[in-house]
């Protein structure tokens, strides 16, 4: 059982996360001297993306699957992840055999701009100072992202990609991808997003965010340079963010009003309720894998995602005339993008003519389903993406059993 | 409900045609060009609009009420969304398909004139079947039993039935009449799913046809 003093006792040297944010292990690296235009109005150079891949690409360079991950995730997808010694975080989904088959299909999975795992990012040492970036590190948007997304589909001469899939902030730029580069995505599968953020969404960022700046060891973003590390407040942001992601339902049945290894209260604030104790978990865990400003630069990137405004806004003008084909994914007890957001997106891709599936999973998991057993979702991920492979002529799956 | 799981062809089911097809389903698909674009309403488990993909090339879509068959249909490979045909056709530009079909759900609906309205605003061509209300043994039973039917094919009491809009063939005309629509064919099935013949007169359609099959566009 993990609590908040605990959080505060240094066991990772801030140079640890600065070390992953510069050389991350078990990844591969392209780096861009070329300036990347962000939506900021400035340009960032050089850039580093760290990826990792999974299948292989065939000889038409025509089954390559682009895996956007969401706000702390990483390129770990389907392997290790050797900050954590955790499996990949979604090897539910990717793997040979698997909906996200890595014996049909050319995976690509990279850490998103601003994140903390090896692109380049407020944790990352900016070559011009020889210091973390910090705060001097600009502003990026959910496009600033994909752009960087696309850059290392040049590198990789990938030109068009069979599908992108994600889910939370990783479908907001499965949506960024469809409406920048409709001719590059055959198919998008974006789960549980929406095409805005929404305000209660902005607003429990904001919490969070202030959470990491009133954090004494926050020292204005400098806490790298200075060797201290903001684990309260950032693991303050991380509670707070995990409730939304969870279900009452979901909380309900795994803690319900339990004790935490007592049969009676003790009448102080330690963490008597299991819920508690398993919040206070959480929080502790991010904060060893986590950089605190990657956490506030993310956020921001998500708060500013609004579809609609970049295209006059008329949300159907995103995808107007679009080649791409599109399966929209929801889940019931997802509060924090609901379903009727994901409708939203189906109404703007009908207005615009595109080919749409949308379905909406019974779940009890909260917004979290996406990265759960959810076998519903594995078969119609299977499905959505057997039915595109055909249509861009893939071979089709061979059973397991005969190879 | 506007579902085609739970239809209420339960005839027409065993009735299937070449290939395990249903023969109003049949029928409804050589209405249509091949190569069509297609949005099936309603469209239940995918039957249809896979049957128009194997066998009219067509670029089909769907809309079905019920979750499962949604779920179903998209884990087959087919574009599907959740929605209701009162409310969500709304949502579709103007000729973005060259057929909208709406099969055995019509009497489902709310409005039925403003759904067909919006099938021909949608779709350059608009087929629709629907149970016939006029058939002899629903107007026979009505007649000595004094009591609204309930058939093989009809088989809700009234006070849950899904069919909230029921109506004769002659009735549909009327329809077609009001809303503009321009009938190109039009098709009655026996109780064994078989047509009637095309140059029956249109009241012994309304009499023994127990559904009907019509292919609209709009006025030019």
């Amino acid at each position: 059982m993990a609590d908040i003093e605990q959080v505060n006792s240094p066991n990772t040297a801030p140079d640890v996360r600065g070390r992953e944010a510069d050389e991350p292990r078990a990844s591969l690296i392209a780096r861009f001297d070329t300036p990347l235009k962000l939506d900021a109005g400035v340009e960032l150079a050089p850039v580093q993306i760290a990826y990792n891949t999974y299948g292989t690409l065939n000889a038409d360079r025509s089954n390559a699957v682009l895996v956007c991950h969401a706000l702390t995730g990483d390129h770990h997808a389907a392997s290790d992840n050797p900050v954590t010694g955790k499996g990949g975080w979604w090897e539910t989904l990717i793997g040979p055999g698997k909906p996200i088959d890595t014996d049909r299909y050319f995976i690509i999975s990279s850490n998103v701009l601003g994140s903390c795992m090896g692109t380049t990012g407020p944790a990352s040492t900016n070559p011009a100072t020889g210091q973390p970036w910090g705060l001097s590190f600009p502003v990026i948007t959910i496009r600033d992202m994909v752009r960087a997304q696309a850059m290392l589909l040049d590198h990789l001469g990938i030109d068009t990609l069979f599908a992108v899939v994600g889910g939370s902030m990783g479908g907001m730029q499965v949506l960024q991808w469809a409406s920048s580069y409709p001719e590059r995505v055959f198919a998008a599968l974006p789960i549980a997003c929406a095409t805005r953020h929404s305000a209660q969404n902005i607003a429990f960022h904001e919490v969070g965010r202030q959470a990491i700046m009133a954090d004494p060891d926050w020292r204005g973003g400098r806490y790298l340079l200075d060797g201290s590390n903001p684990r309260r407040g950032l693991a303050v942001a991380r509670m707070g963010a995990h409730i939304t992601y969870l279900s009452d339902a979901a909380l309900h049945r795994k803690f319900g009003r339990k004790y935490q290894d007592r049969a009676t209260p003790t009448f102080s604030f330690d963490a008597d309720f299991q819920v508690e104790s398993y919040l206070r978990h959480q929080g502790s865990s991010f904060v060893e894998r986590f950089d605190a400003n990657s956490y506030l630069y993310l956020t921001r990137a998500m708060d500013y995602f609004d579809l609609a405004a970049d295209c006059g806004g008329v949300l159907a003008n995103a995808f107007k005339d679009t080649p791409t084909r599109f399966c929209v994914i929801s889940f019931t007890s997802d509060w924090l993008f609901p379903t009727p957001d994901s409708r939203a997106t189906v109404h703007a891709l009908n207005a615009g003519g595109a080919r749409v599936s949308f379905a909406e999973i019974v779940t009890d998991k909260g917004h979290d389903a996406f990265l759960l057993d959810e076998p519903e979702l594995f078969a119609i991920v299977r499905g959505f993406l057997e039915g595109a492979g055909k249509a861009r002529g893939l071979a089709a799956a061979q059973p397991r059993e005969a190879r | 409900m506007l579902s085609r799981l739970k239809r209420d062809l339960t005839m027409a089911d065993v009735a299937r045609g070449a290939g395990g097809s249903r023969i109003d389903l049949l029928v409804v698909s050589t209405m249509v060009e091949p190569g069509s674009r297609v949005l099936d309403v309603g469209c239940g488990d995918g039957e249809l609009l896979r049957l128009l993909t194997d066998t009219r090339e067509a670029d089909g879509r769907g809309i079905e009420l019920s979750r499962e068959g949604v779920n179903e249909c998209v884990a087959k490979g087919l574009a599907v969304i959740q929605g209701d045909a009162d409310t969500d056709l709304a949502d579709y530009p103007d000729d973005a398909f060259d057929y909208v079909i709406l099969s055995q759900t019509l009497q489902a609906t709310r409005n039925p004139r403003a759904v067909l309205e919006h099938m021909l605003r949608i779709g350059r061509h608009a087929i629709v079947s629907f149970p016939n209300f006029g058939h002899w043994k629903i107007r026979l039973k009505l007649l000595f039993e004094g009591q609204m039917p309930q058939t093989d094919n009809l088989p809700y009491a009234w006070w849950e039935s899904p069919n909230i809009h029921f109506c004769t063939i002659k009735d549909f005309q009327s329809l077609c009449l009001v809303t503009g629509a321009k009938i190109r064919r039009a098709v009655a099935l026996d109780p064994w799913g078989r047509p009637l013949q095309l140059n029956a007169p249109w009241w012994f359609w309304n009499l023994f046809g127990e559904q009907a099959v019509f292919l609209l566009s709009r006025k030019d």
